[in-house]
């Protein structure tokens, strides 16, 4: 299945996926992150529950360096 | 310290408050906003690397959220919605984290704030129940239409983003400052240690920067000269300056027991 990830297309192996699996995966697993899924947060205690959909689209944002 | 800042119920000892972007490195970073006493620390939302090392330190690691009020931004956001997406996404990141900088710029070259599209985000993220921290132009309608919404701070430009240009306008801060009754605090232009004084002595409950500590010979150094610029001014404002008079007859020595 393929998804977008930070705009760029992502070929997932398994499936289905959730996505804490996906965190996992790119050993995102303890950093401090948020996710958008289709435009909706996706808050860190449902990432067990939510399953992800071919084609979805993700935004995985951390904090950095600004003014 | 009875003379504190007090933003969205909390007080805070200093009244500069500090961007984290344009350093070296995560030390420079680090040891600048020691330098400067800030405690509020404005840092930006980012889509994150992929594939960088699971280990590679993060600024969360640097300045944890346990030392400082982290003030995530909207830098980069062209409109509202942009804008308030990633605030939605600060606040999951930071753990219901409600207090944030908004900004809506209008123009890539010049930085200047886009004030339609600031006041609808403003709208929505109040609705929301962020507690919002607005950058805005030195525009005394806007800022009050930006109180009326419920923005909790407002922070006109001393001049461009970026530029080190100064206080270009005292006079329309000084409209703004006296029609608030919200913090007005100073953000974007401050290229020395003297226009932050400036800005305190206006009546600036404070000032927000990045590059002129960031870009400065010797950030660390710089840090520490706005902490005490940003004390000298705020004394100086509250001591309350003497009268300006183009020349005075009345000299600070004695007129009588003269010699001959």
């Amino acid at each position: 299945m393929q998804i977008i990830v930070n705009g760029t297309p992502m070929q997932l192996q398994t499936s289905p996926m959730t996505v804490q699996a996906l965190v996992t995966h790119m050993q995102l697993t303890g950093k401090r992150i948020a996710i958008e899924r289709n435009g909706d947060i996706v808050p860190r205690s449902q990432f067990e529950q939510v399953v992800l959909q071919p084609g979805d689209t993700l935004e995985i944002v951390g904090a950095v360096g600004g003014g | 310290m009875s003379d504190s800042l007090h933003i969205a119920g909390k007080a805070y000892g200093s009244r500069l408050l500090v961007g984290t972007g344009k350093y070296k490195d995560f030390t420079e970073t680090r040891a600048a906003i020691d330098a400067s006493g800030a405690e509020i620390v404005t840092v930006a939302i980012r889509r994150t690397n992929i594939g960088q090392h699971a280990n590679e330190p993060s600024l969360l690691d640097v300045l944890p959220p346990s030392e400082f009020t982290y003030l995530p931004n909207t830098a980069g956001c062209y409109s509202a919605d942009e804008a308030v997406r990633t605030l939605r996404l600060a606040r999951e990141l930071l753990d219901d984290h409600r207090l944030v900088k908004l900004e809506v710029l209008g123009d890539p070259n010049t930085l200047y704030p886009n004030v339609t599209e600031t006041l609808a985000a403003a709208k929505t993220l109040v609705k929301e129940g962020f507690d919002v921290m607005v950058y805005t132009s030195d525009d005394p309608i806007i800022a009050k239409q930006l109180e009326d919404l419920g923005c909790v701070a407002v922070m006109p430009l001393a001049s461009l983003i970026g530029s080190g240009m100064g206080i270009l306008n005292p006079w329309n801060l000084q409209i703004i400052i006296e029609n608030a009754n919200i913090p007005v605090l100073v953000d974007a232009g401050v290229g020395c240690a003297s226009d932050a004084a400036i800005a305190m002595e206006l009546g600036c409950a404070g000032v927000l920067m990045n590059t002129a500590i960031a870009a400065a010979k010797d950030p660390v150094r710089m840090a520490g000269a706005m902490k005490k610029a940003i004390e000298a001014g705020r004394e100086s404002f509250l001591a309350g300056r003497m009268a300006k008079k183009l020349y005075s007859a009345s000299p600070s020595s004695p007129t009588t027991g003269m010699i001959g």
